[in-house]
């Protein structure tokens, strides 16, 4: 009942698990399939390694926590290693970034062969160098940029998009013309600011990190909404989900699938099968036969 | 809430030349505020943020201790810090260490005796009888034999250049142990190939054991992924750090590799 279909991809439900939560190695991929995900995704990854950030790099606020991780990777040579180590039979998608429309093709033929789709960040809220939501704030950059792995490989290209913009459609509706076969939304809001009062201090070495958590979900929520109405392909929904009644939300809003990350702070990997088992169960309760006739159905 | 609690060190004890002790008020409300030996704390001074173990958990008097050794940068900021200056601290965190038994070896090499401290003093509040190996390179680097010796613990110490107590590694000193003692359980903290040593022997005797396991940390919350270990996926921060040698043995890149902070492998 839960088995759904994104970009011809089989899954044996619509829960994935969101990029750059236990992301970083094969082990933590195949455990979280095994903790019931649909699909995992790879934290993001460039060409070349990056240390991120100095610790804290996370602290918790009210509703979720604000991270500046600073898109730490061992790069791409050393990643692909560990994309080989994922389990068969799991589908499995890997987050690239990078700073050029050149970069992200030269990721994404590098590892087509390794994946079954391929998630672009370009909506990172606290990277440098022009990377992360330097792109996709710019909607002539978000289309150059999908444009660009589009051209390149033959597997489907998911846009992962910020919220962090005036007019959301119309980057999505970019990232569409460019080629994408599914728009990811949302990556962390903000940035957000958390501040020591006993020593007036920001608590992130970063200063500023992206907000995730249940206090998102609303946003997020709107964002798949809004960008429904205005393009032709699946949208994943990820922010704030925390039980199956989010996730009906979300399908409801015009999400065809759902990504889970913060939650696992709280439940554990183990989350994914708790939203399962409630999902079905709603499902059987409202006589829903399969996921599909549930996307979208708040737009009726 | 998962943000660093900013506390003023209350004292501080020089354990050696390399090692202090920080003291702090904790609040032990009974809940998962009350730390557990073999449990951490990410230690926020400011400019940077590490894991490191409790040392000392007294319940009694609300107090907790992390002992912390001059290794680089981070941990020569906290040695220049004197009693009444501020650190943050957010836990405690991860899985501590559990008592089977009645008759228990605890092995600590190097600062890696922080928490092996904590355990024996639970251990013999409780009645539990605790042979310890206090192993270092040198005299002057042993931890806590005092402050172990008053709970009644019995204490071996274990130095390689000989200067006190057994000389020799601390696997050698604990290979004549299990010849001639029986234990119900084991606990260890300290250099990785040192453990892997131990490791091997008490699975050759068929003694349950304990070990406290180390890896880059980031988050702290179970998120990041960054101290996920080979090939079960298992974090350290949240499954970790203290695994039972059954657990042990399906880390496979225990005693092999450890990853750097960008994620890329360090073979020991």
């Amino acid at each position: 009942m839960l088995e759904t279909e994104l970009c011809g991809i089989k899954l044996k439900n619509p829960t994935m698990l969101a990029a750059g939560i236990m992301g970083s190695t094969a082990s933590s991929l195949n455990w979280v399939y095994r903790c019931g995900a649909g699909a995992v995704i790879t934290k993001s990854f460039s060409i070349q390694p990056n240390f991120g950030y100095k610790n804290p790099t996370t602290v918790e606020v009210s509703g979720g926590v604000i991270n500046a991780i600073g898109l730490s990777n061992p790069g791409l040579e050393t990643f692909k290693k560990e994309l080989q180590s994922i389990d068969k039979g799991i589908p499995k998608l890997a987050s690239i970034y990078g700073a050029s429309p050149d970069e992200f093709a030269h990721l994404a033929t590098s590892i087509e062969d390794m994946v079954d789709m391929i998630e672009l960040n370009v909506s990172c809220p606290h990277a440098m160098g022009g990377c992360g939501a330097a792109i996709g704030q710019d909607p002539e950059l978000t289309y150059k940029v999908v444009n660009a792995v589009k051209k390149s490989v033959s597997v489907p290209v998911v846009a992962k998009l910020t919220p962090n913009v005036t007019d959301l459609t119309e980057i999505a509706v970019n990232a569409q013309k460019g080629g994408a076969d599914a728009i990811t939304l949302i990556n962390s809001l903000g940035p957000g600011l958390k501040i020591d009062i006993k020593t007036a201090k920001p608590i992130l070495s970063n200063g500023f990190g992206g907000m995730s958590g249940p206090a998102i979900k609303p946003v997020a929520l709107r964002c798949v909404f809004e960008v429904y109405a205005a393009v032709n392909v699946p949208i994943i929904g990820v922010g704030g989900i925390s039980n199956y009644q989010d996730a009906v939300e979300f399908l409801y809003s015009g999400a065809s699938a759902v990504q889970i990350g913060t939650a696992i702070m709280y439940n554990g990997p183990e989350i994914f099968a708790e939203i399962c088992q409630g999902l079905e169960k709603f499902m059987i309760e409202h006589k829903f036969q399969n996921i599909d006739e549930m996307v979208g159905l708040a737009h009726v | 809430m998962h943000a660093p609690n900013v506390l003023e060190i209350k004292k501080i004890i020089e354990e050696s030349e390399t090692v202090k002790t920080l003291i702090f008020d904790w609040k032990m409300d009974g809940t998962e505020n009350n730390p557990q030996p073999g449990q951490f704390m990410m230690v926020w001074n400011f400019e940077d943020e590490k894991p490191m173990s409790i040392s000392l958990i007294d319940p009694i008097e609300e107090k907790i201790g992390i002992s912390i050794k001059k290794v680089g940068d981070f941990t020569q900021q906290i040695h220049e810090l004197e009693e009444g200056d501020q650190l943050g601290l957010r836990g405690p965190y991860g899985r501590g260490f559990e008592i089977k038994g009645s008759k228990i070896l605890a092995i600590g090499g190097g600062i890696g005796m922080a928490p092996i401290a904590s355990f024996v003093d639970h251990a013999q509040k409780r009645g539990v009888h605790v042979d310890v190996i206090s192993a270092s390179m040198t005299k002057n680097e042993l931890l806590f034999v005092e402050r172990m010796k008053k709970t009644g613990a019995h204490v071996l110490t274990c130095t390689d250049d000989g200067t006190c107590g057994f000389q020799g590694f601390a696997t050698d000193r604990v290979e004549g142990l299990l010849k001639d003692s029986s234990y119900d359980m084991a606990v260890t903290c300290g250099p990785e190939l040192m453990m892997k040593g131990i490791f091997d022997m008490v699975d050759t005797h068929h003694i349950p054991t304990q070990f406290s396991m180390e890896r880059y940390m980031k988050c702290a919350l179970g998120l990041c992924g960054q101290c996920c270990v080979d090939n079960e996926g298992w974090r350290i921060c949240v499954e970790g750090p203290v695994f039972w040698s059954h657990e042990l043995k399906m880390i496979k890149e225990f005693g092999k590799y450890h990853r750097d902070a960008s994620g890329t492998r360090n073979y020991y």
